[in-house]
């Protein structure tokens, strides 16, 4: 239950801070996001740009790229997926502890973009892994990552601790493992996993 | 990684020689370095086998960024073929879309206007210049350095992609030259604005080089680490800085005098060990080259098109023939082979990448040094893996 605002501004004034675990909580998940350091193409230098100087991701609480699955929160898909990397990119994201979040930046990570009709391209990670913010972009300018940042500090925000919508770590009931696409005779077998991605339906 | 005990058995075959015998003691560890690593540049793996620290196999496994590049350009025409290129090395496009656009130009015997040659000079050498910066900064950065010398490397290099985009209208993609020039002019406020870049290079290289090249750590990780003899790096037909740290002297721009380049004077560095050093070294030095050329470019563009109004953009069939156009890109020679069936679209294209031929003596290097050297070796061959998988 969330404090109300005009309370909370008339406790303040006199040095009374008031919070709920669920704002308090959220907060600090949200101002630390470790993301993975892990690039896979173009995108990634922007990646690397966008912690840099000019653009400083640490403004963000992210600056601290962790270069192991296990200490990191979340993971920026840089880059074109190929079906060979693919079953990598899962592994790495199963190997990441809850609560967990992917930023997909970039038309290749989104879509396969310039490079779909590739015979060897992956059309979108968001087959296999969800993904919380697509960045569009060939590639993204680092302002569009640090927007994606904002957004996924938003939904962290909004994110109640119990009930519909709580974050998977919280949810003893939620999927933590997804299945790692296998090499099969013509494709990655399955083609996608059917849990997260469903075929999007067209409007002519 | 992931260490496991090996068969010395299951290693025959690995490799071609010259290859290193373990010393007898211990077991040898099987270690998959990557695609994952921090510091591949992307997704690359190397496949070591280690007696103790010392590496005694090296086995690269290409692939992980393979686009079909190849494959899609002989699907698409030729000038949609350009924007692809950016791709293939994506720190410095500008080189990519010139040796394209060279090859082309080649294979329909296309001219360049004056002033489309001096501004491919111009992008060019400040992709270099900003291609050597941030080969650097990754170089320090894998040796340790965490953050601070590829912060000020990629200061500068921010600078350049605000020139880039502000010409061409993307900061890494800029999609810029044409078969017969360039795509717009640059206003002369661009060319103030690059003057004004120019003029802090100078600067920017002085202080690198005061932190960086008499620093005890640099000198004590990088030299005599990693050499490359330059018999071994002619047969293995390495180019770029690779080469002329191994002492060789060959440099496209002066020995196949493509576009302008025999107009400026510049020298072309040469180290003498083919260690990691002097690979760094040489690539400061071409910075400080590259600046020489840009300011003579600068003060000699002269006006005019900057695309040969006889150019033919739509409609665009070459004659069945083939050609191969080349230029000095950062990482070395960057080649693009084409061949023409008269069609909209390319019958054979192939590109040469610097940086998987580069990349093929890794193992040479490598052999007998310590793991942890395997890392700055590595980053000091300076790939990017769009090329080398394309």
């Amino acid at each position: 239950m969330a404090v109300d605002e005009n309370l909370k501004i008339e406790l303040g004034k006199q040095g009374v801070f008031v919070t709920t675990v669920e704002e308090l909580y959220n907060w600090g998940r949200r101002s630390s996001i470790w993301p993975m350091q892990f690039g896979l193409a173009c995108c990634a230098i922007e990646m690397i740009a966008t912690t840099m100087a000019r653009y400083d991701l640490a403004r963000f609480g992210a600056e601290v790229f962790r270069p192991s699955p296990r200490q990191a929160d979340m993971m920026i898909i840089s880059g074109t997926v190929t079906k060979k990397m693919a079953p990598q990119v899962v592994r790495l994201y199963n190997q990441m502890a809850e609560p967990k979040y992917v930023i997909a930046m970039g038309a290749c990570a989104i879509s396969g973009g310039p490079f779909k009709q590739g015979y060897n391209v992956l059309k979108g990670i968001d087959r296999y892994i969800p993904v919380d913010v697509h960045i569009p972009g060939c590639p993204p300018r680092p302002e569009a990552l640090l927007q994606a940042f904002m957004t996924l500090q938003k939904k962290i925000d909004a994110q109640p601790l119990t009930g519909e919508g709580r974050p998977r770590h919280l949810d003893a009931e939620a999927q933590g493992e997804f299945p790692v696409p296998v090499e099969g005779e013509h494709d990655l077998e399955p083609a996608s996993n059917k849990g997260v991605w469903t075929v999007p339906v067209v409007i002519r | 990684m992931t260490p496991s005990t090996i068969d010395p058995e299951r290693l025959e075959g690995w490799n071609r020689p010259p290859i290193i015998e373990p010393d007898g003691e211990g077991d040898l560890l099987e270690v998959a370095m990557g695609p994952h690593h921090p510091s591949t540049h992307g997704v690359f793996r190397m496949d070591l086998a280690l007696d103790g620290e010392r590496v005694i196999r090296l086995k690269p496994v290409f692939g992980y960024l393979h686009r079909n590049h190849e494959k899609i350009a002989e699907t698409v025409s030729y000038l949609a073929t350009m924007p692809y290129t950016d791709r293939l090395d994506y720190i410095c496009s500008l080189t990519n879309n010139w040796a394209y656009a060279l090859a082309v130009e080649k294979l329909v015997g296309q001219e360049v206007p004056e002033r489309a040659e001096y501004l491919r000079v111009i992008l060019g050498e400040l992709t270099r210049a900003q291609n050597h910066a941030s080969s650097i900064g990754f170089l320090l950065q894998e040796m340790g350095a965490s953050g601070t010398p590829l912060m000020y490397a990629f200061r500068e290099r921010e600078k350049i992609l605000d020139l880039f985009e502000s010409l061409t209208g993307s900061r890494m993609m800029c999609n810029y030259m044409r078969f017969g020039g360039c795509r717009v002019d640059a206003s002369p406020v661009w060319l103030d604005a690059v003057r004004k870049v120019v003029a802090g290079l100078p600067a920017f290289v002085d202080e690198f080089e005061r932190f960086l090249s008499g620093s005890e750590i640099v000198m004590a990780r990088c030299q005599g680490v990693g050499i490359l003899k330059p018999e071994l790096a002619i047969n293995a037909g390495v180019t770029g800085p690779m080469l002329r740290a191994s002492g060789v002297n060959y440099d496209i721009r002066k020995v196949d005098h493509y576009g302008i380049y025999d107009r400026f004077k510049f020298r072309v560095p040469l180290g003498d060990h083919g260690d990691i050093y002097d690979r760094y070294m040489v690539r400061i030095l071409e910075i400080r080259e590259s600046i020489g050329i840009l300011e003579q470019a600068l003060k000699g563009i002269p006006g005019g098109p900057v695309m040969d109004p006889k150019a033919k953009i739509r409609n665009f069939r070459p004659k069945p023939g083939e050609a191969y156009g080349r230029i000095e890109a950062p990482k070395g020679e960057l080649g693009f082979y084409l061949i023409s069936d008269g069609g909209p679209n390319p019958y054979r294209y192939r590109v040469r990448p610097p940086s998987l031929i580069n990349l093929t003596v890794l193992e040479d290097m490598c052999l007998g040094s310590n793991v942890a050297d395997v890392v700055l070796i590595f980053g000091s061959v300076d790939i990017v893996l769009g090329e080398v998988d394309r």
